[in-house]
């Protein structure tokens, strides 16, 4: 019952999804570890911090968030749930879409949803800090990272990962 | 329906790509990013294969990107449909996710396994910390990008006040958000 509870609570989140499954880890943290309690503050910081650490896309962090809720049906429950209705709904509007591309109110929905995406990976970034429960050694890495990735853009995030793992072994933080 | 290639202008290339192409060449666009594939992905269809040309991958990201949901993960079905139809459709977005899906569950394994040991804890603080500083820069950069920011930061700034301070559910958050914000963004627009 549980995958099917996952499978649903994903398909309700992707239908808000606006930036990604990124801006959606204020709204997952919320529904998994506030509402229904399937994970601890620590593991969800935890499983984050793998899935930014592995290969493909962003949505990856909600299958590895149904592994440890429910096992492999979780992980496949949860993946499909954030990716199937709108696969679905961009097969049917994918042939429509020159009609409405340009008009008005599409440009007015895309200028609109920016302000409020960033809002979103603000208050993630935000939750997990206050999650993850850092020291002032980690605060002070978060801190550094973050400069260090605005300062070099071309600077590959996985180094600075890396870097943070090696401080985070080496030092305790 | 999913016969001819959509809205394929004559000098679309021609190449039309099979399912198998399909599955793997999705599956290299999907292993080869780190937080995020979108870059590997327009590199791939346009300049790599050429499935589509700049154009197209253009305005069909615009349709992903207005839509919710896992951007790249649309964008793979777009392109599937294109070439194959509904078979492509399905194989695509199964050729991104498969490998990263895998590579995702062995790593899980392990955090089962040793996540508890002393040494993974420091290691998992020290990735959640500079990914943390990630997701703020990733913030900062996205912010500093937005047009006309006095009159759109101050929806930036009630959507944090929304969801990390009063934690009200996103559902709700989108839809006020999108009908004050949208709303502001179709007046300015007249504006012009």
């Amino acid at each position: 019952m549980m995958v099917l509870e996952l499978f649903l609570e994903f398909v309700c989140l992707s239908f808000v999804a606006f930036g990604g499954a990124t801006a959606m880890l204020p709204e997952m943290h919320r529904v998994i570890v506030g509402h229904h309690h399937w994970l601890d503050d620590t593991t969800f910081t935890h499983l984050y911090a793998i899935a930014q650490a592995a290969p493909g896309p962003n949505v990856l962090v909600v299958t590895l968030i149904g592994w440890k809720v429910a096992g492999l049906l979780g992980a496949l429950a949860a993946t499909f749930g954030m990716c199937l209705p709108m696969s679905v709904l961009i097969y049917w509007l994918v042939d429509r879409w020159e009609r409405f591309s340009g008009r008005r109110w599409q440009q007015a929905i895309s200028l609109g949803v920016a302000p409020l995406a960033v809002g979103l990976i603000f208050s993630g970034a935000t939750l997990m800090a206050q999650a993850a429960d850092f020291r002032p050694g980690g605060w002070t890495l978060m801190l550094v990272t973050a400069l260090l990735n605005l300062r070099y853009p071309s600077l590959h995030p996985l180094w600075l990962i890396a870097a943070g793992a090696l401080m985070g072994l080496s030092s305790g933080l | 329906m999913n016969t001819a290639p959509v809205n394929a202008p004559p000098s679309e290339p021609s190449a039309s790509p099979t399912l198998t192409a399909l599955f793997w060449g999705f599956s290299s666009v999907g292993l080869s990013g780190f937080g995020g594939v979108l870059p590997f992905a327009r590199r791939l269809l346009v300049e790599e294969r050429q499935w589509i040309t700049a154009e197209t991958f253009n305005t069909q990201l615009g349709l992903c990107q207005f839509l919710p949901g896992p951007n790249v993960v649309n964008l793979a079905v777009i392109v599937g449909k294109r070439y194959q139809g509904w078979p492509g459709a399905i194989v695509a977005p199964l050729g991104l996710l498969a490998g990263p899906i895998l590579i995702v569950l062995l790593l899980a394994l392990l955090y089962d396994r040793y996540g508890a040991l002393p040494l993974a804890q420091g290691l998992l603080r020290g990735m959640a910390a500079a990914g943390c500083g990630l997701l703020f820069a990733m913030a900062w950069r996205m912010g500093m990008a937005i047009p006309r920011k006095p009159v759109f930061w101050p929806f930036t700034v009630l959507t944090v006040t929304a969801m990390a301070f009063l934690r009200w559910p996103l559902p709700l958050v989108m839809i006020g958000g999108l009908l004050l914000s949208g709303g502001v963004a179709y007046w300015t627009l007249g504006q012009k």
